[in-house]
């Protein structure tokens, strides 16, 4: 098991050194002439209108919330899912009952309006 | 040998960017070493051979919690200066402190608790599969309670946060 994710440690590696290879290389071969309008922010070409930091709408919270309860939902369901040949019709309609019982709160959310954008 | 050295590495890995979380004075760099230090703790788990529960670590806490996080902060007024993180005066004395309650509980837990020595075993390779046998076979109430609590969550989370419109 362990020399499985240890492939997944050299695929990490690997992966982590392409991008910091380009910006060490390019660290290394760009000149340095920094001027004052070279420094500014721009975007898109275009110079920026106001600050560069926003502040965000309060109701991706609520969408951030709802995500971590349905992330844990499917937690629970990954090993259901796994063991799904070898389960009895009883351990079958248990994770079907899960995902129902959870189904209600999704309805309560799409009634309160929660999922609506405002 | 090999395992050894990783986890020396991990280790290390997960107390730097830990203590990067503490002391960055900028609130949104700190919550982002606080992703890293999650990945550490998800490969610590992984060389016990627990990789299920690194799954677990991957999608709640680098996939949804960490998110929920930089939402926080990212709603907040005023958090986007250079300085943002709110600087504690006395840090000296809580390092102290923190270091004198380190020293004791691991004092506590190291030499009074007689810890089982003997291995338990090579993990099965089916290890998940058995898990999900189990939480819909010996564990079943616990399961169901857990989705009944967390529709609890979900209403509570929408109830507070639609407060006014009731």
């Amino acid at each position: 098991m362990l020399k499985q994710f240890g492939f997944l440690g050299v695929h990490a590696i690997i992966a982590l050194s392409v991008p910091l290879l380009g910006i060490v290389a390019a660290w290394l071969l760009r000149p340095k002439k920094p001027y004052p309008l070279k420094k500014t922010t721009y975007e898109c070409g275009m110079e920026t209108i106001g600050d560069t930091w926003v502040q965000f709408k309060a109701q991706y919270y609520l969408f951030a919330l709802i995500f971590v309860l349905f992330d844990v939902e499917a937690v629970f369901l990954f090993p259901w899912a796994v063991a799904y040949n070898k389960l009895t019709l009883f351990g079958l309609v248990e994770g079907i009952l899960f995902v129902l019982i959870l189904f209600a709160g999704l309805i309560y959310a799409w009634k309160r309006n929660a999922l609506e954008w405002q | 040998m090999i395992t050894q050295a990783i986890f020396i590495i991990v280790s290390l890995f997960t107390l730097v960017t830990a203590l990067l979380v503490v002391r960055h004075p900028n609130l949104f760099s700190s919550a982002l070493y606080l992703v890293a230090s999650f990945f550490g703790v998800a490969s610590l788990y992984v060389l016990l051979e627990a990789d299920f529960l690194a799954v677990v670590q991957v999608m709640v806490y680098i996939g949804a919690i960490s998110i929920l996080i930089i939402f926080a902060i990212m709603l907040s007024k005023g958090m986007m200066g250079k300085h943002t993180s709110p600087h504690n005066q006395q840090d000296r004395w809580v390092a102290l402190a923190g270091l004198l309650l380190a020293i004791i509980l691991l004092y506590f837990l190291v030499a009074l608790v007689q810890w089982p020595t003997t291995p338990v075993g090579p993990v099965p390779a089916n290890a998940i599969q058995l898990l999900g046998q189990d939480l819909v076979g010996r564990f079943v109430m616990p399961f169901e309670i857990a989705s009944v609590l967390l529709l609890a969550a979900l209403i509570g989370a929408i109830a507070i946060a639609r407060e006014r419109e009731i």
